[in-house]
């Protein structure tokens, strides 16, 4: 018999790791801190459950975002991501804002010195070409992960997270 | 008396007791409320995490784990993460707009102090205020919560 060392899981939960363990993959045994909180949070079995319901080449990125989720909920008992995405709106509002107000200087600095070439903010061809963002009612799509270091990249959006508003009032105060 | 249990208690299928810890948040009118939680996070995990809290912080508790269930059901793969993640990519995007076009006002004031210096030589003090056009109001570094770079 093989001396393999169980993984995170299964040393947790103090049970033979079998071959086909399903948390193995994604729980190694040098890392017990990562199953820890999210056995924590979301239940073993309930984990198990949804990683069998995913296709194999998904469930890496399922695990790091449970654990993602996990850890915040640790940090932040009451509000979990929540409050992340309710503060990251606020930035974003806030920032939206003072683009706005840029925009609007740059337009009143045109206006009174109309011999100067009129230089349109929004047909600046960096901002059309690298990124979507010049229309900013337009869905996001995943285009780096330098935060959630996910295994695979996915271009799949649904409109309900964008457009689905929680955060009338400011949730973390 | 059956009628009168919680919908936790109704999905468990055991005597809701008075002081149930349930009851206040998963009201028997709204049973998909407390499906959706206890698919993703187990009856008795979160009965721990209210148990945990003080009582005036569990309703909200309690939302904000239904919203987070509802996203993971509606999204097994990422959850409510992929709206993090399009949020920071969102900030960085609009960060980068505003200074370009930050840098734009600050090119075009030189250009009229340039041109004014032309006109009045005398004009100086213009120029000076052309760097702190290139400073926002972003945050520092060192205000941001743990959720960001």
């Amino acid at each position: 018999m093989g001396g393999t060392s169980p993984c995170a899981s299964c040393k947790l939960l103090r049970r033979r790791c079998a071959k086909d363990c399903i948390f193995a993959p994604y729980f190694p045994s040098d890392d017990p801190q990562k199953f820890a909180i999210v056995h924590k949070v979301f239940g073993a079995s309930n984990v198990g459950k949804m990683l069998q319901e995913l296709p194999a080449h998904q469930r890496a990125d399922a695990v790091s975002s449970l654990v993602y989720e996990a850890n915040a909920r640790v940090r932040d008992p009451v509000y979990g991501c929540v409050g992340a995405i309710s503060f990251l709106q606020n930035q974003v509002s806030e920032l939206q804002m003072q683009l706005a107000v840029a925009q609007a200087e740059i337009l009143c600095i045109q206006m009174q010195h109309e011999p100067a070439e009129p230089v349109a903010v929004t047909q600046n061809p960096e901002l059309d070409d690298s990124n979507p963002h010049h229309q900013r009612q337009q869905p996001y799509y995943l285009q780096n992960e330098q935060y959630l270091n996910f295994a695979s990249s996915s271009n799949v959006i649904q409109d309900s997270l964008q457009r689905e508003s929680f955060f009338g009032h400011d949730m973390v105060s | 008396m059956i009628s009168g249990r919680c919908a936790a208690c109704k999905s468990q299928r055991r005597k809701c007791p008075p002081d149930c810890i349930f009851s206040p948040y998963f009201p028997p009118n709204d049973p998909q409320r407390f499906a959706c939680v206890h698919r993703i996070y187990g009856c008795s995990n979160v009965g721990k995490m209210l148990q945990q809290m003080p009582v005036q912080m569990r309703a909200q508790a309690v939302d904000t784990l239904y919203m987070e269930a509802r996203w993971r059901i509606e999204d097994p793969v990422y959850g409510c993460v992929k709206l993090i993640s399009q949020l920071h990519q969102n900030l960085g995007d609009t960060e980068s707009e505003l200074a370009k076009v930050k840098a734009l006002i600050a090119f075009h004031k030189l250009q009229i102090s340039q041109v004014n210096e032309l006109h009045q030589p005398n004009l100086d003090a213009s120029q000076s205020n052309i760097v702190e056009q290139f400073q926002f109001d972003y945050p520092a570094q060192n205000h941001y919560p743990w959720f960001i770079n």
